[in-house]
This record gives structure tokens, C-alpha cells and sequence, in this order.
């Protein structure tokens, strides 16, 4: 019932690696006939997961899972410039949060977005985020936390819609300043054209898509994203591989300094049956997901509504459709979450709390918050994430244990929150 | 190898947190104890009440109850402190206000670092309850 944390490698993208251990451990780099056939291992990965995605498998960078991902494409992006703005929201994932964060100590500005209380980021406030200088916007697929599907497509217009008119009011001001030069307009004129501004290039738009790729669209064309983060875990696949799509002709800076891999982005040796493995899980992924979205849409379902139905004082958190088909997230009232997660865990269950007790830092999950709930929600908050092997026998052990569980924690609680 | 069989907390503490003692079960009756003390908050995460009654005479405490929202820490020390003072029919109220965070620890068998300061509450709700205690005689 954790399956958004990890999910078990499947056993076809376990055969798929299998080789590229020990006997073809060649270094892709090698001139000789060991490195070819793992630089064709690699190329064929890269050209395979280009195809799902619909791009070129020269816009697909390997790097070592969704965080870096994440880094790849916010600092790649913003170490091109001195300062700037960005725009993401309230309830991204750590790794585009604290990366934010960490920009904002370095001089550039960041907006947070709002999120709905369904937990859905809506497109118009995204709109009115948008400056000239904004540099990037990142907005997660799905939220980690929640399951809520964000408007990417509507996003991704508004961006663009903001960038046609910056060109064309650009273009204006630069007409003007030619046809009524004023003291030193001319070379403030000239300027202008070689501004870094590029109106046409800028904001870049990016996703964090690590939850997406088993139930959602993850088409770059469709969506209309110039940089992409997915990662293997989550979608069956190894850990420790991810990828970065990045859209031809973007400039990022690399993270780390090294060889010439992956187009001097990603420096080291490239993680051959990682990245074998990654491609092989996307196919996958990409093969099932609509039937395994169909299957997991009922059970989740099912789920939710026995959980609201069967325990009093259990409120859905996130929204009832617009969200992943494994995704149940709930907060239940006058009990704690990492208690619910211990009692669980003695009951033979695995599931995910956004209570403070649980992260290292004793602060609640910052997405319940951000979806306006108090923070004795974010305390109770319980996430059940579905997967391939969940069947409506589990759901239905869960709800044969749990609403015991919960009216012992209330036996001794002296909480009673009102709804 | 490291060691990943062991539960994240001491066997003591999951004892006390799967089969918590001394708890008060629904609301008090009127006279049942002498006195009550609360601390934490919602936003927190835990928060625990505790009521004693105290022999006059003998100073002892002759009934010590609590109720605790919170994760298993939480729970746990306040089972625990609730049998280390309830031990031979109650501690005097001077030695039970000398137990300190530590010797609850202690008691559980130990606790994770961070869960020390925010969750071991029962000490201080006892010692706001024997306050208000003091203040009422």
C-alpha cells in the first residue's frame, strides 16, 4: 500500500538488465567490441523511451533518479543567468522545493503558487505569476502526496501564450525606439535586440513526472513541456536511474564536472543495465497503462469510499477524480499518523503518513498545509498508494484491521476535532 | 550486516504502545480525581492530558490517569510514566515531580534522539496537574 515509494522492479525489466552486469559490462565509451555493445544498449534505451515520450532521443538525459532530475533542470536552466524569476507551487516535491529555496538565498525571486483545496494548481494564477524576467516555471504531473493530476496542457498554453505576446510587444517597443530616437535611443535600441530577455526562448516550463508514467499521458509533444523528470522506482523500474527530457536546443549547465557523457551533462559512466532496466520499465509502463489504469480507478475507488463510509471522521485529501489511479490519501481525525502507521505495520500493512513524527525534520507534510487544512489534518493524514499487485482482497484486509486500529488510538485520545 | 530486524523503537516502547497502561477511557467522572494537566498542541502533533488524585494524608498519588494524541513516543511515556509512579500503590508527589525526561527514557529502554524533546510529555502535564493541584489546596 506503498507502492509511491517504491515499487518492486518488475521481473521483465529484472531479464532485460540481467545481461549487462557481467557478462556485457563493457563501458560504453570503449572503442572495442564490449563498449559498442553497451553503447548500443544505451542508444537503443534512449531511442526506445524517445519514442514513448515523443521526442528525440537526443533530448532524453540518464541521471540517477527524480531528484537529480529535478536539479538537473531548475539549476541547469537558472546558472545561465545572474538572477531572474521563478515559478512553482506550494506543493512540489522536496526536490524542487528546497532547490527553490536554495536559489532564493542566491538572489533570485520565487512565487509559490496557491493550490486549490482539491489540490490542483489552476492555470490562471500561473498566468498572473508570469513576468517578463521569469526564467522557468516548475509544476509537478501528480502530486507525490495527494495523486492530484495538474492541468500541465493549460499550463503549458498560458506559457506560451505569455511568450507570443512578449515577442510581439518587444518587437514593438524596439519599432518605436528606431522610429523616434530620442538622446542615445539608438544604442539603447541595439541593446534591447541583444538583451538575454529572448522573449521567444523564455520561461522554460518543467515537470516533475515521477508519478506519472503508469497512468497518465507522458507525451512532451502533447504536453507542451521543455523539461521532464522521470524516474525508475516508481514505475517498477531500478533505483537510482532517472532521465531528464529537455527539449532540443535548451541550454542547461551541468550539475557535476567530468567526462562527456550525455552530452557533457551528466558526467560518469553510464549506468548501463540501470538504463536498459529504465527504458524496459517505460515500455512497460506504456503498454499497461490504460488497462492497469482502468483496474486501479475502481479499486481506488472502492477504497476511498469504504474508508469515508466505514471510518467516522475520515476526510478525502485531494481532489475525487482529477487524481492518479493508485492514489488514496485520507486524513483520519483524533488519531496520529505514525501511530497508524506502527499499528499498521504490526498488522502486516505498509502505507505513508504525512504526520511530523515521521520526517526528520518533526514537520508535517507541507501539502496537506498547502491544501488549507489545519495541521491536525496533516497529522492523521494516511497515503495508501496502489500497485500491480494490489487486488480488492487487500483493500478489503486493510478495511477488515484498520477501523479497529483506529477506535483503539481514540480510546486513549483526548482530541476531538470537529469537522 | 546492520541490523533491520529491530523496530525502530525498543521492545519496551512497542509494548507499552500496542498495549498502553493506565489510560482514562471516555471522560472523567465528577470527583473522580483531584486535579488535571495539559500540554502540547494540535499543530504539534501531540498533545496529552493527565489526571491525579493525591492522598492528603500520605501525600501519595493514589490514582494517575492520561489520554495521548500522538505518535508512538507519545503514547509509550505516557503508559510508562503512568507505572513508574503507580508502582507499590503510588510514588509520594515530591519523588514522582523528580522524574525527569531521561528516566523515562531510560525506563522505555531508550528513544530516538529527535523524539526526545517533543514527545515525552507526560512529565510535564503531571507537574502542571500537581501545580494546579497545589494552587486548589
Amino acid at each position: 500500500m506503498d507502492h509511491a515509494a517504491a515499487a518492486p522492479m518488475d521481473k521483465r525489466v529484472k531479464k532485460a538488465m540481467e545481461p549487462y552486469w557481467t557478462e556485457n559490462f563493457g563501458n560504453p565509451n570503449a572503442l572495442y567490441k564490449e563498449g559498442l555493445i553497451a553503447r548500443n544498449a544505451v542508444e537503443t534505451a534512449r531511442e526506445d523511451i524517445a519514442k514513448i515520450l515523443g521526442a528525440r532521443a537526443k533530448e532524453i538525459i540518464f541521471t540517477n533518479g527524480g531528484t537529480e532530475s529535478d536539479n538537473l533542470a531548475i539549476f541547469g536552466v537558472v546558472k545561465n543567468f545572474k538572477n531572474g524569476h521563478i515559478i512553482t507551487t506550494k506543493f512540489e516535491h522536496h526536490a524542487v522545493l528546497n532547490s527553490c529555496k536554495h536559489l532564493e538565498k542566491e538572489g533570485f525571486e520565487v512565487t509559490y503558487l496557491d493550490v486549490s483545496k482539491e489540490g490542483v494548481v489552476k492555470p490562471e494564477d500561473v498566468k498572473r505569476a508570469l513576468r517578463p524576467e521569469t526564467i522557468l516555471v516548475s509544476i509537478m504531473y501528480a502530486n507525490n502526496e495527494i495523486g492530484t493530476v495538474q492541468p500541465i496542457r493549460e499550463i503549458a498554453k498560458a506559457i506560451r501564450d505569455f511568450k507570443k505576446k512578449g515577442v510581439i510587444d518587444e518587437a514593438k517597443q524596439n519599432f518605436s525606439r528606431f522610429t523616434l530616437p530620442r538622446n542615445g535611443a539608438g544604442s539603447d535600441a541595439s541593446q534591447n535586440f541583444a538583451s538575454p530577455r529572448l522573449s521567444a526562448a523564455f520561461p522554460l516550463f518543467h515537470t516533475d513526472a515521477c508519478q506519472a508514467p503508469g497512468y497518465l499521458d507522458i507525451n512532451v509533444e502533447r504536453l507542451g513541456v521543455d523539461l521532464m523528470t522521470i524516474n525508475g522506482s516508481k514505475i517498477y523500474g531500478p533505483k537510482g536511474i532517472g532521465l531528464l527530457y529537455a527539449k532540443n536546443g535548451i541550454k542547461l549547465e551541468p550539475l557535476l564536472y567530468g567526462g562527456e557523457q550525455e552530452r557533457k551533462l551528466r558526467p560518469g559512466t553510464e549506468n548501463v543495465p540501470a538504463i536498459v532496466g529504465l527504458a524496459e520499465a517505460l515500455k512497460i509502463a506504456d503498454k499497461d497503462r490504460e488497462k492497469e489504469s482502468a483496474r486501479l480507478v475502481k479499486l481506488r475507488d472502492y477504497f476511498i469510499n469504504r474508508l469515508l463510509g466505514e471510518i467516522p471522521k475520515t476526510v478525502l485529501n485531494g481532489h475525487p477524480t482529477q487524481r492518479l489511479p493508485n492514489n488514496v490519501n485520507v486524513s483520519i481525525l483524533d488519531a496520529e499518523g505514525e501511530s497508524i502507521v506502527l499499528y499498521l505495520d504490526e498488522a502486516g500493512v505498509a502505507c505513508s503518513t504525512g504526520s511530523a513524527c515521521t520526517s526528520e525534520s518533526l514537520e508535517p507534510s507541507h501539502v496537506i498545509l498547502a491544501i488549507g487544512k489545519p495541521h491536525a489534518y496533516a497529522h492523521g493524514a494516511m497515503r495508501f498508494s496502489l500497485g500491480r499487485s494490489t487486488t480488492k482482497k487487500d483493500i478489503d484486509y486493510v478495511m477488515k484491521v484498520l477501523p479497529d486500529i483506529i477506535k483503539k488510538l481514540r480510546m486513549f485520545s483526548p482530541v476531538n476535532i470537529k469537522i | 550486516m546492520a541490523d533491520v530486524d529491530k523496530w525502530v523503537y525498543s521492545n519496551v516502547v512497542k509494548d507499552h504502545f500496542m498495549r498502553p497502561k493506565g489510560f482514562l477511557l471516555g471522560e472523567p467522572k465528577e470527583g473522580e480525581f483531584d486535579s488535571y494537566g495539559e500540554v502540547g498542541s494540535l499543530a504539534c502533533g501531540d498533545i496529552i492530558k493527565v489526571w491525579i488524585k493525591v492522598d492528603k494524608e500520605t501525600d501519595k498519588i493514589k490514582d494517575f490517569k492520561w489520554q495521548t494524541w500522538g505518535c508512538a513516543t507519545a503514547i509509550a511515556s505516557a503508559s510508562a510514566f503512568a507505572e513508574m509512579i503507580m508502582k507499590n500503590s503510588g510514588m509520594k508527589v515530591e519523588e514522582a515531580m523528580n522524574i525527569k525526561p531521561k528516566d523515562i527514557a531510560d525506563y522505555l529502554g531508550g528513544l530516538p534522539a529527535r523524539k526526545f524533546h517533543c514527545s515525552i510529555l507526560a512529565d510535564k502535564a503531571f507537574k502542571k496537574a500537581v501545580e494546579n493541584f497545589r494552587s486548589k489546596n
